[in-house]
């Protein structure tokens, strides 16, 4: 297997190899390098690494002056503090402009299980999904992430890519082409259709697992571009099902749900159920398993949520 | 050292610019005159005497950067701009209007000449330093402008960005402070003091010129010091009168983004016709 498991790995392998492909790549990291993966770039790349310091408003602003003089800069902190704390920086100096700044948020969610919720991500992709020009990327597995490093060197204008801390197991079809906007069926099934990104999509697979032994039929998609969301798609993919679920790693405020909602506005569609985070902020726990459910984002849940609304 | 001849064609451009910025703010519509005339001379110097910018070749890659922080003070780079043929002069009779493209704070992607996208202020300096490691990267002799206000010293990103260009020793990267003593509300020392501001700068590193951000020499002999600093960055502290050469706009806080009867506004250009006058005078004399 080309990468590791876990998707941190797979997304500072990757970095590396985009490095060795093309030189106008560079690095920026706000002291959290280990955790994030950016050291792999920083050791192969010295001169182009730039550790920032905790500090990341300057570092999105400095990936800005960065893009603008021809330099393909990759920012890296956790997702809260890449998402929250360099809101304005991302909205002014980068998206406005539309500049080819590429944000990782890293340790998202609720993969940074143990340091509760100042360092657990749950709002990230409604804020950067809200800015205009911004692209919005949630991988399932290291097999994608590693694919949609490959895919940023050429792609227009700012990206917000959501990387999960822990190792999960892999999803996409390792023969599978990549491409931004693309959305994938990982399953097929007639009763239901389940969007899904990042961890949830695992869980997605294993829900219509359980639920194919009773008889249920449903369709998994993976949902790895929310931002621009095909529509199309996504509306041919909920077409002719008796529910329609998604489900996100994320609060239901703005996120994946609000995307599929938004983007089956104005057409005939089943019932839709959300499995997310119920507008509250994390807390510590021993272990993500543990966390996932606290907060119900399990294969029972989206089960769960898949039987109610057949039932209905 | 510059000559005479030089320095006296360039305060006759300043005086030019001032004129422009009374054109686009006009009568009975606010605009920010008093920040954008303070720095009538350092964007003269910048533009019209140091800065490698050639407006026929806008993406020369080996030109010389200007970025303003404080990017409502917008109209005097506008200025300089049409000045140069950069941007057509009938745009500025339209700045801030729908279909136009001189926007009320810097956008480079509707403008010609701007390099950023500034306004929220505290930003600019980070760009800057970006842009600064970027050609240095690519072995390029350019140099890298910004201009910050006093007021906006308050800004705590722009305290990260200057430990930044400390610490990654950036020496083609030349801050300008606009010390014009006064913000949008009122004077500086009333509304947020920030003492010590050249003791500041020194101790996060950087090379520190004070001058007469109105004198022309002064500027010139700066930046050229500026250049010859290797190992640091270099801000120069410019003291400045908000307002600068419109009398009743000086050192007023009401014309930060104030609006000119049009009573006022045939006061200022006859004082900036009075000001020329007195500059063809003193040329006649040498």
């Amino acid at each position: 297997m080309a990468y590791q498991m876990n998707m941190r790995e797979a997304w500072g392998r990757a970095l590396v190899a985009l490095g060795r492909k093309n030189k106008d790549v560079v690095a920026l990291e706000a002291d959290l390098g280990k955790s994030t993966r950016s050291v792999l770039f920083k050791e192969e790349f010295p001169e182009r690494f730039f550790e920032m310091g905790i500090a990341e408003q300057n570092m999105v602003s400095t990936a800005a002056g960065l893009a603008l003089a021809g330099k393909i800069p990759f920012v890296h902190s956790f997702a809260v503090f890449a998402s929250g704390r360099t809101y304005d920086q991302l909205r002014n100096s980068v998206c406005i402009p539309n500049l080819n700044v590429r944000v990782c948020g890293s340790s998202s969610g609720l993969s940074d299980f143990a340091d509760g919720k100042t360092h657990q991500a749950l709002e990230d992709m409604s804020i950067m999904r809200a800015q205009p020009n911004m692209t919005v990327l949630c991988p399932a597995d290291g097999i994608e992430t590693a694919r949609m490093v490959e895919a940023l060197e050429t792609w227009k204008g700012p990206v917000y890519v959501r990387i999960n801390r822990n190792d999960l197991p892999f999803v996409y079809p390792e023969n599978e082409p990549y491409r931004i906007g693309k959305m994938l069926k990982l399953r097929e099934g007639g009763d239901a259709v389940v969007f899904a990104c990042g961890v949830m999509v695992s869980r997605s697979l294993e829900a219509a697992e359980n639920l194919a032994k009773s008889g249920v039929s449903c369709r998994v998609i993976n949902v790895s571009t929310l931002k621009p969301i095909d529509r199309k798609a996504l509306i041919e993919h909920a077409w002719g099902m008796k529910g329609i679920v998604a489900a996100e790693e994320h609060t239901v405020i703005g996120g994946l749900g609000s995307s599929v909602v938004e983007a089956l506005r104005g057409e005939r569609h089943a019932r839709v159920e959300f499995v997310g985070v119920q507008d509250r902020f994390g807390i510590s726990a021993a272990n993500y398993e543990e966390i996932l459910a606290e907060f119900g984002l399990t294969a029972e849940s989206i089960a769960g949520a898949v039987r109610g609304l057949l039932a209905a | 050292m510059v000559s005479n001849d030089t320095i006296a064609t360039l305060r006759m451009t300043a005086l030019r610019l001032r004129f422009d910025l009374l054109e686009m703010i006009g009568v009975g519509k606010a605009g920010h005159l008093g920040g954008s005339s303070s720095l009538a001379e350092i964007v003269t110097a910048l533009y019209f005497h140091q800065m490698r910018f050639d407006p026929c070749n806008l993406n020369d890659p080996d030109r010389d950067r200007f970025i303003l922080s404080k990017g409502h003070a917008v109209l005097i780079q506008y200025a300089a701009l049409a000045e140069l043929g950069v941007i057509p002069r009938e745009e500025l009779g339209r700045v801030k209007t729908l279909g136009g493209i001189l926007q009320g704070h810097p956008d480079m992607d509707r403008t010609p000449g701007i390099e950023a996208v500034t306004g929220s202020l505290g930003q600019g300096l980070s760009i800057a330093t970006g842009m600064a490691l970027a050609l240095r990267l690519d072995g390029r002799r350019s140099r890298v402008y910004v201009i910050m206000g006093d007021g906006e010293l308050a800004e705590g990103q722009l305290w990260e960005a200057a430990m930044a260009a400390y610490r990654f020793r950036i020496d083609n990267l030349t801050g300008f402070v606009d010390r014009n003593r006064m913000q949008a509300t009122g004077p500086t020392a009333e509304v947020f003091e920030i003492p010590f501001i050249e003791e500041k700068w020194k101790s996060f590193g950087w090379n520190v010129i004070t001058i007469d951000g109105h004198d022309l020499a002064a500027i010139i002999q700066a930046l050229d010091a500026a250049e010859k600093v290797k190992g640091k960055p270099t801000v120069i502290v410019a003291d400045t009168i908000k307002g600068k050469g419109i009398s009743f706009a000086e050192n007023n806080a009401a014309f930060h983004n104030g609006i000119l009867t049009e009573e006022q506004h045939r006061q200022a250009v006859a004082e900036l016709e009075q000001q020329r006058r007195d500059l063809e005078k003193n040329q006649t004399r040498c």
